[in-house]
């Protein structure tokens, strides 16, 4: 951090306290955190129950896969295998084969990624279905604030400047050498973090709660319109899956971001919502 | 800008590291207090899945051409008792299915009975609870026709059926499936007594001679191996007391989702 040593400066530089986050932006942020741990093991339970995805409207065992979990072999030493559009990789120890309480056990994805840890379709059921009761009110929650506080359209619908390609290409350039806004520049989202929120929030998470519902019979009888939106219920379980894994990387990138542009700071923001800049000059 | 400082950074990814193995621990096995919680759930998606369905809304019908090349058989694949081969053998002449319970006149159809009357003919998804789904064409009797001929008493709320296979070897006799249904999808359009699939006799494997669909909820609830059908108050005395065979190992009753 640069220390200003100018003391000819009227107004030396001072950290701030800013509010940053709004109660409700921060609860519903923690419960989402929480709906969507529960709901990617109690998700990856359901899925080991037939670890193969479709496309269409049918598909199950004698029909092809567009991506499959499996184990193959004898029955003494079984193999794990991922296969995505006919390319297949080894993947001995976490997919297909892994071991569950110190032995050797054929399931898609190992037992410590999944709830309950133990093969129990009904129970991951149990979780998945409550928590994306959950996860559905939560997020209607945030919406309907996000939109009548003006959240969504003043903090992070990207505005014309925002994406300027020059504009855009210098954030890259600066997010690579992690070099973050500081300053008055760190009082609002820069244009990959609104994107990024955006991308979530609108696209990846409705998109997981409708692929959801169109795998449901009763919703089908509902809202038939959804089987030709997704092209049909094992269309939408593919889609679901990539959603999940898209998201699951969204995390990855979020907490890495999280942890280089100062941990602390962004943790108290979304936590108490308090956010600290660095003010400088005359005009702090 | 920020420089990012090497202790910064190490306490980061510390934390970092920290929350991606907290999702990967599990949690404790739920007691009685969480069941119940979680299984609150259920309650609320019949709820609002039947006030946005209405009682008439379909289950979306297939074209013959959507049909699966292999429709996956699931379950009992054939029941292993005595009784049953007998009825095999005699290609099901000796088979009745029994009507009874809190209905006005108990009566006993046989196939050839079943055949006779008007009979509906739906192509539509079948959608196990594990993720597949096959797509087949089925001909039966709507099961609201039949009730309609024995009376249904007005204390009737539930329908349950029994099936001749065993799905898991008991000595009491808690491993033969049953499934059971409300008034509301027991009268629904697409719910049938189905004796043919594909244009063909029920085969063993798909549930000869006569199987239950209820085109609105999952593949468990399409009972096989039809027996008996009785009309009840309430399940709770059968078996588990979960209204069926999956439901008493930890399934939801309304298999809607």
């Amino acid at each position: 951090m640069s220390q200003e040593t100018m003391g000819a400066k009227p107004h030396p530089a001072k950290t701030v306290l800013v509010r940053r986050h709004s109660a409700v932006t921060r609860l519903t942020h923690w419960i989402n955190v929480l709906c969507l741990g529960v709901l990617l093991a109690s998700g990856l339970q359901i899925f080991n129950a037939y670890p193969r995805l479709h496309w269409g409207q049918y598909g199950s065992d004698a029909d092809p896969a567009a991506i499959e979990i499996g184990a193959r072999g004898d029955q003494g030493a079984p193999s794990g295998f991922l296969t995505v559009a006919g390319a297949s990789v080894a993947t001995t120890g976490v997919l297909g084969v892994s071991k569950a309480d110190g032995e050797w056990t054929s399931r898609a994805f190992p037992s410590w990624l999944t709830l309950p840890s133990h093969q129990d379709l009904a129970m991951g059921r149990r979780w998945h279905l409550f928590f994306a009761w959950a996860f559905v009110i939560n997020g209607l929650l945030y919406l309907g604030y996000g939109v009548a506080s003006g959240h969504l359209r003043r903090d992070l619908a990207p505005g014309r400047r925002d994406l300027a390609p020059r504009h855009i290409w210098r954030e890259i350039v600066d997010h690579v050498r992690l070099r973050f806004p500081s300053g008055e520049n760190a009082r609002s989202y820069n244009t990959l973090q609104k994107l990024a929120y955006v991308g979530v929030i609108a696209g990846l998470l409705p998109l997981m709660a409708l692929t959801g519902l169109t795998m449901s019979p009763g919703v089908n009888a509902a809202f038939p319109v959804l089987l030709d939106l997704f092209g049909g219920r094992q269309s939408a379980r593919t889609i679901h899956f990539v959603t999940a894994s898209l998201l699951v990387g969204f995390v990855f990138v979020h907490v890495a971001m999280v942890v280089l542009s100062g941990p602390w700071n962004n943790m108290r923001s979304m936590i108490t919502g308090r956010y600290a800049i660095r003010q400088e000059g005359p005009r702090a | 800008m920020t420089r990012l400082t090497r202790r910064r950074f190490l306490i980061g990814s510390g934390l970092g590291a920290g929350a991606v193995a907290l999702g990967g621990c599990d949690l404790l096995e739920p007691n009685e207090q969480t069941q119940a919680v979680l299984r609150s759930a259920e309650t609320l998606t019949m709820k609002l899945q039947r006030l946005l369905q209405g009682r008439g809304a379909l289950a979306r019908e297939y074209l013959e051409a959507d049909i699966s090349p292999t429709f996956r058989v699931n379950g009992t694949s054939a029941p292993d008792s005595d009784e049953y081969a007998r009825l095999l053998e005699g290609k099901f002449a000796d088979w009745r299915l029994r009507i009874d319970g809190l209905v006005e006149r108990p009566q006993a159809f046989s196939l050839a009975e079943l055949k006779a009357l008007p009979a509906r003919t739906q192509i539509t998804r079948h959608d196990c609870v594990e993720g597949w789904s096959a797509i087949g064409k089925w001909t039966g009797v709507p099961l609201g026709a039949l009730f309609t001929a024995v009376g249904i008493k007005p204390s009737a709320r539930y329908v349950v059926f029994h099936c001749a296979d065993e799905l898991e070897k008991t000595l009491d006799g808690s491993g033969r499936y049953y499934e059971s249904v409300d008034l509301i999808d027991a009268f629904h359009p697409q719910t049938i007594l189905a004796y043919a699939m594909n244009g063909q006799d029920l085969s063993v494997g798909h549930g000869a001679p006569l199987r239950l669909r209820v085109e609105r909820q999952l593949g468990y609830k399409q009972a096989k191996y039809l027996m008996r059908i009785e009309v009840v108050d309430s399940f709770a005395s059968f078996w588990g007391g979960g209204g069926g065979y999956w439901e008493d190992r930890g399934y939801e009753w309304y298999a809607g989702i």
